[in-house]
């Protein structure tokens, strides 16, 4: 049963320190996501919420713990390996709170652009891909627009599209409902759960304890940069 | 009534007092012409200032002496900037039909100027068949030049002044010299290894010019002109001068017997043959325009070429500033500082003259580097802040979309950056497409230049300006169009 477990764990997070001059931010934070489950970060603001999903996205060096994600460590924020930050964010999908779509490109080359251009995806193939995402999603007909022709909730949309496109294992996604009508949550936690019915492990920042409450498997409450 | 009467006194005053003779000239030219006193730089010195100062004396007047840009002399007389206008100045039919000139006071001979080692193959014209011929623009020997050009092949390259030309000469850049025999004696004694051919290429005067309705003046400057050469005083000042020859006293002579010169065009058979001035404007006008379309052509390409090398040069140094290490960085500021902080007709000199020694680049290809120098330097500042305009967040979104930071910039930060730099880079473009107008220092004939030895010929800038104006507008209003019309589509929903 342990061993079952311990297989189905995405990411693990053991003791992770993180200062900036004389902030501590991160202090000692340890906490584990498994496939399949949604787990919020909570917290106050400034409570190192945002500052966590930036380590494990190799955004930002920490200084002392470790991370673990499908197999792969990293000590400190520092990955072995020529290709093992390329290999690292390929396990991970992260979206921005304000979502950073790429302003010059459409709703569907945001989505390609990795695939084609990292992964060397064959262009059809990964619009086939893309398109397919954006469908789920239900934004397929704004696969033409630009981002400044998006709102808010198709934004967020396209860039968890974007985030999807290929396939990895953990989705974190930094203050989701923070601008989102309560029509929009509910929309958003219902995908949620979608997608973690298909196997993706979803770390979730935010201090709306009603999102929580109603779509969360689990909850890590931070303060002053611990987990409790 | 007081005011009135105080009003009547003031211009009783100043009707009373002797009246200036201003007079126009460009001491640039140098001595024996008109220079800057060495002693006292404030003061000029030349045969021309001491002919001004016997004219004005005959008339009553104080000779005050205006600096004027020797091509802009007629033009600045004509407006009224000066009364006379005494530099060298050659008796032309152009100049006659716009200008009022008064007799000559001295004739002068086109001669050619070659290194020591051509002297005994480079005699006349036909000899530098092929070849480069380097002159004044805007002068009776460019039209000799101009003229000759089809039939001998000769290459004509036009100078801002008489210095460089003997220079460029020593150094290669051309293989003769044709100017006045007063320049090119100067010059030969100041330079070793330059000689001057003793045959004569065509025969001219110097004349004073004044505004076309100021015939009155005219004719009393002429009266004292005529009155010196009789009673012996531009004999002296010319023997002072060390200008005085044997063809003087027959010139004045046939001035003294009543005699009217002919103007240059017609005196000798090579300056008419040569395609020497005709009056009608149109004519002149007709002659010009392939010569200023070739012009506009030199100008396109030197602009294009040009900001093409300065847009990726501006690219790399702005990617240097953003991406860079501190030295380099250093290193970069500094180029930009320097580049942005000098004149860039100081950086065309130093590249065309200035390393000459090292270097010695072709006209074209050193007037295209400075330019493309200069603004690398500022499309480098337009990129760089374009880069940086780039939200920071789409950076990152696409660090953890695992792009490299090589790939960020050519997919991501570049195009979103090129977008918003486009509509300063279209204000650069066209903005180096007139400033393309300064290599004509570097002997580069572009529109501006052309328009400039076309309005000298003609003694008028209406119809030479008008054209080169809808020149330079047929150049850069498709460009700002076109401009205008990748914003708009950058800007347009595309679904």
């Amino acid at each position: 049963m342990e061993d079952a477990h311990r297989m189905s764990i995405v990411l693990d997070v053991r003791g992770v320190h993180l200062r900036r001059g004389p902030r501590r931010i991160l202090n000692g934070m340890t906490f584990e996501v498994a496939r399949g489950a949604i787990v919020a970060l909570m917290g106050p603001s400034g409570s190192g919420k945002t500052t966590m999903l930036r380590a494990i996205a190799a955004l930002e060096r920490f200084d002392e713990g470790t991370i673990m994600l499908e197999g792969l460590e990293s000590a400190g924020g520092r990955l072995q390996g020529r290709d093992a930050l390329r290999q690292w964010r390929s396990r991970l999908g992260l979206v921005f709170q304000f979502h950073h779509l790429f302003d010059h490109l459409t709703a569907l080359d945001n989505v390609t652009l990795a695939p084609v251009h990292v992964h060397h995806v064959a262009r059809s193939a990964a619009e086939a891909r893309a398109r397919d995402l954006l469908q789920s999603l239900g934004v397929e007909h704004r696969a033409g627009a630009l981002p400044r022709e998006l709102s808010g909730g198709e934004a967020q949309r396209v860039a968890i599209a974007r985030a999807l496109a290929l396939d990895p294992p953990l989705l974190m996604m930094d203050e989701p409902t923070a601008s989102l009508d309560p029509a929009r949550r509910a929309e958003l936690g219902r995908l949620l759960r979608e997608l973690a019915a298909r196997g993706h492990a979803i770390l979730v920042s935010t201090h709306d304890d009603a999102f929580v409450g109603e779509f969360a498997t689990g909850a890590i409450r931070m303060s002053d940069g611990m987990a409790h | 009534m007081r005011p009135l009467i105080l009003l009547c006194f003031f211009a009783a005053t100043l009707g009373a007092q002797p009246r200036d003779l201003r007079w126009a000239a460009d001491p640039e030219g140098g001595a024996p012409y008109v220079e800057a006193d060495p002693a006292d730089p404030s003061k000029v010195e030349g045969f021309e200032v001491d002919i001004a100062g016997v004219v004005a004396r005959a008339l009553g007047r104080t000779p005050r002496f205006t600096f004027t840009s020797y091509a802009s002399i007629d033009q600045s007389v004509a407006r009224g900037d000066a009364d006379l206008g005494l530099n060298g100045l050659e008796d032309t039919p152009a100049r006659r039909a716009a200008m009022a000139v008064t007799v000559p006071y001295y004739e002068f001979r086109e001669v050619l100027s070659v290194r020591n080692a051509d002297a005994a193959r480079f005699r006349t014209l036909a000899d530098i068949a092929g070849r480069r011929v380097g002159t004044l623009g805007g002068t009776m020997a460019y039209e000799i030049l101009l003229g000759a050009g089809p039939r001998h092949r000769i290459e004509t390259v036009s100078y801002d002044d008489d210095v460089h030309p003997y220079s460029d000469l020593l150094l290669g850049r051309v293989d003769a010299v044709l100017l006045d025999n007063v320049i090119a004696e100067r010059r030969v004694r100041q330079l070793s290894g330059v000689a001057v051919q003793p045959q004569t290429v065509a025969v001219g005067h110097y004349v004073g010019v004044l505004a076309p309705g100021n015939r009155t003046l005219r004719d009393e400057v002429s009266r004292a002109l005529l009155a010196a050469m009789r009673d012996g005083s531009l004999e002296r000042i010319l023997r002072k001068w060390h200008v005085w020859n044997d063809d003087q006293p027959a010139l004045y002579a046939r001035l003294l017997r009543g005699e009217v010169a002919a103007p240059s065009a017609s005196i000798t058979e090579s300056a008419a043959d040569g395609g020497a001035v005709h009056g009608a404007a149109w004519q002149a006008t007709r002659r010009y325009l392939p010569t200023l379309i070739r012009a506009a052509g030199v100008t396109l390409v030197l602009s294009c070429l040009s900001m093409a090398v300065a847009v990726a040069l501006g690219m790399l140094i702005a990617s240097g500033r953003v991406y860079g290490d501190a030295p380099l960085r250093l290193v970069l500021t500094g180029y930009v500082e320097l580049m942005r902080g000098t004149p860039i007709l100081l950086q065309l000199f130093v590249i065309y003259y200035g390393m000459a020694a090292a270097i010695r680049l072709p006209a074209f290809v050193a007037a295209l580097a400075g330019l493309a120098l200069n603004y690398a330097a500022y499309e480098s500042e337009i990129y760089r802040g374009a880069l940086e305009a780039v939200p920071i967040g789409q950076l990152e979104a696409a660090r953890t979309l695992g792009f490299t930071e090589r790939q960020i910039l050519s997919l991501v930060r570049g195009p979103q950056a090129f977008r918003l730099a486009l509509p300063p880079m279209t204000n650069d473009f066209v903005a180096l497409l007139k400033d393309s107008s300064l290599v004509s220092v570097l002997t580069v004939v572009e529109l501006t230049k052309q328009t400039q030895i076309f309005a000298a010929n003609i003694g008028s800038w209406v119809i030479p300006g008008s054209l080169c104006a809808a020149l330079y507008l047929a150049m850069s209003l498709p460009l700002a169009a076109t401009a205008r019309r990748l914003e708009r589509r950058w800007k347009t929903p595309t679904a």
